[in-house]
């Protein structure tokens, strides 16, 4: 049976791992390479690198960070930010990648989620989904999602239960799907917004965003019917590990893929 | 150490290299990355990875001059690890653009059809169905990383070593003399695929040993009868 995924990401700035809250207040939080290397260890069963510089001048840095963290963490490997073409993302890949993540491109060329699928197959392509709940209107009893970008600044039109079935039917293999209402507020994942989601499409869908304990990862997969669930900065900071995490995973009855404890 | 175990990745096109040199290396192996045929000269072993779809890997592989020295290369019995599209290929046919595969093994790549979700992707456990030193130290159902579409059904049961389910049963590790096939992905798959690398590794290593006695000792038996 497959095990549902405990995932690690790393934001990386200009070469290095930061964090902030709601993408604001960015801290320093070490080497992506050896935080990689850490997690996989530990654990982690996938590494998302989420590059929040993105700028084109930058990207030799990424290529270089994948290059030596695909050369010492031996797990799959997700890089997102800043690939806007098939031929960036076949440099990603060639310089040790799984898959790429694609948030702002999808939004503004929706095409290019296709021309990648195509290329390099749909379980390399992963759609990146910021969303933010919209006030409910008055009379009305369906909760609804916005779809924000570049780091949620700017907002959209889209609605992001809408935009997450297209970008599904346009080619993508997997969708991360970031609560921007909880994202660094350790108040716990919107498992509304994931089950909205995860229930309509057959990809799998990862949780992220709020993640404050173990059992908000649990509640993720049992109520969000999340596939797969992805943290930062609880891990960064160490206030629970990924062994911590899957431990009350697989207390709760989720199948997991377990390390042993000499291994750690 | 005396003379590392030296091994030829195979690059024609259809994987990420830095994975499977890098985790090769990391099991002490000298790694070589082979786009031609001449690239095989001194090695021990050959290891064929691969992600993609079988009939362009064929193709890729016959204009690279690399389809003969492969086939001849399992064929004289020397050691060969096949990793997902690179294990598929082993086979006869496979029904992913209905192409003709390699034929070192009897039987046919088929798409999961009782799969929940296609592609399989992700960690799910692999069961032995028979004791094999690949899998030494490695315990039986732990978790490796899949991505896949297809897998093979041999003709001959006992070359199977080890089963995964995803909705359907399907064959994840073959072993016959030499030659051994992976569904997974070991490269990808934390310890537990560095062990079975490492384990590959040995065998490689137990078998040059081997030959190389054998040769040594034809040599001498040579020079005694000159003498």
């Amino acid at each position: 049976m497959l095990a549902r995924r405990v995932i690690a990401c790393l934001d990386v700035a200009n070469g290095r791992v930061v964090k902030g809250t709601k993408f604001l207040n960015l801290t320093d939080e070490g080497d992506p390479a050896e935080l990689a290397e850490r997690y996989a260890h530990e654990g982690a069963d996938e590494i998302v690198f989420l590059d929040i510089t993105a700028a084109h001048e930058r990207r030799g840095t990424m290529l270089e960070v994948v290059r030596r963290t695909a050369s010492r963490a031996f797990v799959p490997l997700t890089v997102g930010g800043g690939v806007r073409s098939v031929d960036e993302m076949r440099d990603v890949l060639r310089a040790g990648a799984d898959k790429v993540s694609f948030n702002t491109a999808a939004v503004a060329t929706p095409p290019l989620l296709t021309a990648c699928a195509e290329r390099f197959g749909s379980q390399a392509v992963v759609c990146a989904i910021d969303a933010r709940r919209l006030p409910l209107a008055e009379g009305a009893d369906v909760q609804r999602w916005e779809v924000v970008t570049h780091g949620g600044r700017r907002t959209t039109d889209l609605d992001a239960i809408e935009w997450a079935m297209r970008a599904v039917a346009l080619g993508a293999g997997e969708l991360l799907v970031t609560s921007m209402d909880r994202d660094g507020t350790r108040s716990g994942f919107d498992t509304d917004l994931l089950a909205a989601i995860a229930t309509r499409v057959r990809v799998p869908v990862i949780a992220s965003g709020g993640a404050a304990g173990p059992a908000d990862f649990v509640s993720a997969v049992r109520d969000g019917k999340a596939d797969a669930v992805l943290a930062a900065s609880i891990f960064h900071r160490r206030m629970y590990s990924v062994g911590d995490v899957k431990a009350a995973m697989s207390a709760a009855g989720l199948p997991v893929r377990r390390i042993e404890e000499s291994a750690a | 150490m005396s003379g590392a175990i030296k091994v030829a990745v195979l690059d024609y096109g259809a994987a990420n290299m830095v994975s499977i040199t890098k985790a090769l290396a990391a099991v002490g192996a000298e790694v070589v990355v082979a786009a031609e045929p001449t690239a095989l000269g001194d090695v021990d072993a050959i290891v064929v990875p691969g992600v993609g779809a079988a009939a362009p890997a064929m193709d890729h592989l016959r204009e690279q001059g690399l389809l003969e020295p492969l086939r001849n290369w399992v064929r004289d019995g020397r050691p060969c690890l096949g990793i997902c599209l690179g294990f598929q290929l082993f086979f006869d046919a496979s029904d992913e653009g209905d192409a003709d595969t390699l034929g070192l093994l009897a039987g046919r790549s088929v798409p999961l059809v009782d799969a929940p979700t296609l592609p399989h992707i992700g960690w799910n456990s692999v069961n032995a169905v028979r004791r094999h030193p690949l899998f030494y130290g490695v315990a039986d159902g732990s978790y490796f990383y899949f991505v896949h579409s297809f897998a093979p059904t041999p003709a001959d049961e006992s070359v199977i070593v080890a089963r995964t389910t995803h909705g359907q049963p399907f064959v994840s590790a073959v072993a016959q003399g030499s030659l051994y096939g992976l569904q997974f992905h070991p490269e990808k798959s934390a310890e537990a695929g560095l062990q079975v690398l490492a384990n590959f590794v040995g065998l490689v290593a137990d078998a040059t040993r081997i030959s190389r006695t054998a040769a040594s000792g034809a040599a001498a038996g040579a020079t005694g009868e000159v003498a």
